[in-house]
């Protein structure tokens, strides 16, 4: 008994280590998406060119009734995001290997994605404009860059915060594409 | 030098209807209010239950985020639109999940950080009452005392009248 009392203060700290270690490598900025399994919240954006219409259509915008009949990447970044920049070459890699990705540049001004796809080159196959950050609230955006695997069936399937890097690009995301794309 | 003057003359004799009350400490524009007062406090008791998702440990009423600008006004667009406070909280919460809600629910997965505290309690005053309990029986046994071990006392504490 008087072992088992001496004994408990160290199991206690042992357990406690335990698990304020295990928290340690959680990422708190990492929250599970809402939308996993659930389909696209329905929007329709408008483009970053000067005049709609006008300019390359793939900057033109596009609606989320479009993400179907093939898996897609949904991408959310800005002009003024600091790690869009070092997830870019993912993005034209992932593009150049045949995956359509699609951007949304949230919170920023036309004129500024402009600039920033003219600087870096446009990966994308369609680019929007989310100036309000309503859509982004609908998708339950918490920063850039994200993004979000949609299905053939336009459901959201996963979803990356921050940003893609080459091994999450080979190792989760490529595969899970082209299971999405053997899918019926 | 005259309008210094004339300034300071002013600011002497501004009346303390002019002096502010302290400022909230809330990051609230001025420009985001409801113009109802009981709207606009009802959209200030929500958003300090929310969770800002980009600055964690803030209400969306405490920070500055624009992400957390962006879901005051989403509050209180909804608020105007006469959602109830239970159904704006659910739009959020659809969005984000139960971790902007800075008062999680009770439900399954919530139940250990609920119940966890008084589970603590309980397991410590149980250990408490087993432990009182044995002290008594744990103490040794006094055996009497020997002959021998009277006479010593008797004689250390003196004749006895």
């Amino acid at each position: 008994m008087k072992r088992l009392l001496f004994i408990l203060p160290i199991i206690a700290f042992a357990g406690l280590a335990v698990f304020l270690g295990i928290g340690l490598t959680k990422d708190p900025k990492e929250l599970p998406s809402q939308l996993i399994d659930r389909p696209l919240p329905e929007f329709a954006l408008p483009g970053i060119v000067e005049q709609p219409g006008s300019g390359p259509p793939e900057l033109n915008g596009f609606a989320s009734a479009s993400f179907r009949g093939e898996p897609r990447l949904l991408n959310i970044w800005a002009s003024w995001c600091a790690a869009c920049p070092q997830e870019h070459p993912v993005l034209e890699r992932i593009a150049s290997e045949g995956f359509p990705v699609y951007g949304i540049a949230w919170k920023d001004k036309p004129a500024d994605s402009r600039a920033w796809l003219a600087r870096y080159g446009n990966p994308y196959a369609g680019v929007a404009a989310d100036e309000q950050g309503r859509t982004a609230i609908d998708l339950g955006v918490t920063g850039v860059p994200e993004t979000f695997i949609v299905d053939k069936k336009g459901r959201v399937r996963f979803k990356q915060i921050g940003p893609i890097s080459p091994e999450v690009w080979e190792g989760q995301i490529k595969p899970l594409l082209q299971q999405l794309r053997a899918e019926a | 030098m005259k309008r210094a003057l004339l300034a300071l003359a002013l600011m002497l004799a501004a009346p303390p209807v002019l002096v502010l009350p302290a400022a909230p400490a809330a990051a609230v524009l001025p420009d985001e209010m409801l113009k109802d007062a009981g709207q606009e406090a009802r959209a200030r008791a929500i958003s300090k239950d929310l969770r800002c998702v980009v600055c964690q440990n803030q209400s969306i009423d405490d920070s500055d985020a624009p992400l957390a600008r962006d879901l005051r006004l989403l509050v209180r667009e909804q608020i105007s639109q006469g959602k109830s406070d239970a159904e704006v909280r659910d739009y959020v919460v659809e969005r984000y999940g139960n971790f902007v809600l800075l008062k999680p629910p009770v439900e399954a997965d919530t139940l250990l950080l609920w119940g966890g505290p008084f589970a603590v309690l309980l397991l410590g005053a149980a250990g408490l009452i087993l432990w009182r309990r044995r002290a008594p029986v744990a103490a040794p046994d006094a055996a009497p005392l020997t002959e021998a071990e009277r006479a010593d006392l008797d004689r250390l504490a003196g004749p006895s009248n």
